[in-house]
């Protein structure tokens, strides 16, 4: 299980994105959690599996305090933290399978992904996971062919492989129509009850939330205002959440804050820099 | 698990389907790079005796002399720069007629085909090649090197312009039309407008291009800094050349940021 | 109003200070140009530049027709004209592609010391023309196609290793960070996050530079470098223009086929 105590991130500029964030995840529980655009939805997030470096804070999967690993440490740590992205985020230039066997990387060294010699156990783990999402028959098309909805679903697949004992989900519906959202939605929780894996949503729909998760965190600038079962989500509550501004209006916002986005970029940098 | 899922998978083929195919290319790459390495005839004893050049290359290169040959470098630098630019200047001013006529949406049939094939000409010949003429020409010196530059400046301005001239926006173009104006009128008004920003940064572009080419063309004798590049490498004085290797590296690197700079401004 | 009226006026007060600058500008590019064209004159002997109409027509009559049967020795150097720019090419991309991962902001080891050092053989490379690169390795290791194919690659390092290394920057990092999210080390970011990203593009600025390339070592035999431009030299040596011209012919010919080649295979890859 997580356990997630007094999580803080201040940007270099100053802004703080997250203050005092604690909360605990138990097993098999989906946690759905909501806030305007800046809340520090996506922050939070990528705290947890330090595509973000938190600023102090504990973040603790199974007792193993996440923000103290060292890198081989931490890439041992991120292999069992699936994570599905909201552009999802796929090699584009790569086959479907690719996509898939990818979230074994942590598993192999180099120069087996590198002539992508995969063990059987691997492939066949993979085809079960694309059947598992309807996509069996496009195992060798391009990550670029696919539509929307179907780039998702290989995403879920990628985070499947990974035999992760955690969920982390960015915005999985805000490039897709509302029919399609639903539909991910729907595969996603199913994935979690089969599996009793514990899942963090961030979603910006807050019909979508309610409906789906077991448990809502509401996040406002930083700062947790609401905890509780999607049933207490009352006007009042979520007024306190997106402020005096009509609410409904507020889930249509889609981006997170630029300084999210810059110190993301960073860190990625800062880890293709010690190559 | 109910359903035996395979247990091996390969990528497949992303370029080219038939294997037969890609085994065939495959071995004549194979074949072409043998033969093609076999042509390479090494003198090895020239090549030892010519380790030794070598070395007093890169020690001319790391302790340039610039005082001995400096009437020489000064000249021919000199040469170059001027020669860089008033080829630049003339070469736009004749490519941009040029460049109007070699657009399809504004000129008549006879003179689109009449430009294009000045800069399929102009865009074809090796400026070396071209060099040469000249100076067969002209004589030996910076003229000869002038009317080269201008030549392929006159080739590579023309075909861009004239394809930024096909790119614009037809509505504004449109506009004007529906106003009744002239030819003119509408080249000024509808197509000046659009394109001048690019056509002053191709002019930059073309610019620190000219200078590189400059310190080549003096090679053939077409005047500028490569005629004493050419005599200091010809006399083995190494550190002569390294200094003035030295002076292009910095003066292109001089042209290549301040025309970054120059671009942004002029947008 | 009377903000109104201030506005205006400033307004009205600097246009005419910004038309003068524009004037004063084009007034010092023209005479900049004036003062270029003298200097450049100087040495000029325009006696040699009246005669040139003649000299053309002279040179004209005596290159047509070209003299066909001189082809049958043409083959074998223009075999080795394309083998130079191919085997260059290949150097130039072997050499280029840790240079363009090194210079490359969000792929370089050390943005501090190994950043600069390959910008500078970038920048290097680029500034320096393949004709300089061949004088120089002529001179160090003697005629041959040897000094031709190192001149080539020299020169196509610089080209490849900036038009890859703005590519590399240009990557979507959101696809990077997918790769990193699964616990993959450097290498395998490297190679699942990176590369087939800038695989198109790489396979576009090889073969383009592998076009230019065709053009530039045509010419790399007039200082010795092998190729067809040796020919090119000794005919014109001896002034043998219906040779000259045969040459000129045949390289127009091999430019337009790799263009050709070119054109079809960036579209192909595209």
């Amino acid at each position: 299980m997580l356990r997630i105590d007094g999580l803080t991130k201040t940007y270099k500029t100053g802004d703080k994105a997250l203050s005092n964030v604690s909360f605990d995840v138990p097993q098999g529980q989906v946690i759905g959690l909501i806030g305007p655009s800046g809340a520090g939805k996506s922050t939070l997030i990528r705290c947890i599996n330090r595509l973000v470096e938190p600023t102090s804070g504990t973040v603790r999967l199974n007792d193993v305090n996440l923000p103290a690993l060292r890198t081989g440490d931490l890439r041992r740590a991120r292999r069992r933290i699936g994570m599905i992205f909201q552009e999802y985020a796929l090699v584009e230039r790569l086959t479907v399978m690719e996509n898939v066997l990818s979230g074994r990387l942590g598993y192999i060294g180099f120069w087996r992904s590198f002539a992508r010699r995969y063990s059987s156990r691997d492939i066949a783990n993979a085809y079960r996971l694309l059947d598992r999402v309807g996509l069996m028959s496009h195992a060798d098309k391009r990550a670029d062919a696919l539509s929307g909805g179907q780039r998702q679903r290989v995403g879920i697949a990628r985070a499947l492989a990974q035999d992760p004992e955690l969920l982390l989900i960015d915005e999985p519906t805000a490039s897709l129509d509302p029919k399609t959202s639903r539909q991910i939605m729907r595969l996603i929780v199913e994935i979690c009850r089969e599996r009793g894996l514990p899942a963090i949503i961030n979603i910006h729909d807050v019909v979508l939330a309610q409906q789906f998760s077991d448990r809502i965190i509401g996040l406002q600038s930083g700062s947790m205002v609401f905890d509780g079962p999607p049933s207490g989500l009352t006007e009042a509550v979520l007024t306190k959440i997106y402020g005096e501004e009509d609410w409904t209006a507020m889930r249509k916002g889609a981006a997170e804050d630029a300084d999210a986005e810059a110190e993301e970029k960073m860190q990625a940098e800062k880890m293709l820099r010690a190559l | 698990m109910s359903t035996a899922y395979p247990t091996t998978w390969r990528k497949p083929p992303q370029m080219i389907q038939s294997r037969g195919w890609r085994i065939a290319l495959a071995v004549g790459a194979v074949i072409y790079l043998v033969l093609a390495i076999g042509t390479i005839e090494v003198n090895w004893a020239r090549v030892i005796a010519g380790m030794e050049r070598a070395q007093r290359f890169v020690a001319g290169f790391l302790q340039p002399d610039f005082t001995t040959r400096w009437r020489d470098i000064s000249t021919g630098l000199m040469e170059s720069l001027t020669m860089t630019f008033t080829s630049t200047v003339v070469g736009v001013l004749i490519s941009i007629p040029i460049g109007v006529g070699a657009a399809r949406n504004i000129a008549p049939q006879w003179v689109y085909y009449i430009c294009r094939s000045i800069i399929a000409i102009s865009r074809a010949l090796q400026e070396i090649i071209v060099a040469i003429f000249f100076v067969a020409l002209f004589g030996f010196g910076a003229f000869a090197g002038f009317l080269t530059l201008t030549f392929a400046t006159i080739g590579f301005i023309g075909k861009l312009l004239a394809e930024d001239i096909e790119d614009i926006d037809e509505a504004q173009a449109e506009a004007i039309r529906a106003t009744g104006a002239s030819w003119l009128q509408l080249i000024n008004y509808a197509i000046q407008p659009q394109v001048m920003p690019r056509l002053i940064g191709l002019s930059l572009y073309r610019l620190d291009i000219n200078f590189r080419e400059s310190a080549v063309i003096g090679i053939v004798g077409a005047g500028g800094i490569g005629a004493a590049l050419n005599t200091s490498l010809s006399r083995y004085e190494y550190s002569s050349a390294g200094a003035i290797l030295l002076i292009i590296i910095a003066i292109v690197m001089i042209a290549e940021y301040s025309s970054g700079y120059l671009r942004k401004w002029v947008k | 109003m009377s903000i109104a009226s201030a506005e205006t006026q400033v307004w009205q007060h600097r246009t005419p200070l910004k038309r003068l600058m524009l004037w004063a500008g084009w007034l010092a590019c023209v005479a900049l140009f004036v003062w270029c064209w003298e200097r450049m004159t100087q040495r000029t002997i325009w006696a040699f530049v009246w005669d040139a109409p003649n000299a053309a027509a002279d040179i004209g009559s005596r290159a047509f027709p070209p003299r066909w049967s001189y082809m049958e020795r043409l083959w074998w150097p223009l075999w080795d004209t394309i083998n130079i720019a191919t085997l260059g090419t290949l150097l130039g991309i072997a050499m280029a592609v840790p240079l363009a991962f090194l210079a490359a902001s969000n792929t370089t080891p050390s943005r501090l010391i190994l950043r600069p050092i390959a910008l500078f053989i970038i920048v290097a490379s680029r500034s320096i023309n393949s004709l300089i690169w061949a004088l120089l390795l002529v001179s160090i290791l003697g005629p041959g196609i040897l000094a031709g194919i190192l001149a080539i690659g020299l020169r196509s390092i610089g080209f490849i290793g900036k038009l890859l290394y703005e590519a590399i920057e240009e990557t979507d990092i959101s696809q990077v960070e997918a790769i990193t999210a699964t616990g993959a080390s450097q290498g395998q970011i490297l190679t699942y996050g990176i590369v087939p990203q800038v695989l198109p593009a790489f396979y576009g600025i090889s073969v383009f530079r592998w076009d230019i390339n065709i053009r530039e070592s045509a010419i790399l035999g007039l200082v010795g470098a092998g190729g067809i431009g040796a020919q090119l030299n000794a005919s014109l040596n001896t002034l043998a223009w219906p040779q000259v011209s045969l040459i000129i012919l045949v390289i127009l010919g091999t430019v337009v086929v790799s263009e050709w080649v070119s054109a079809k295979v960036r579209h192909a890859v595209i």
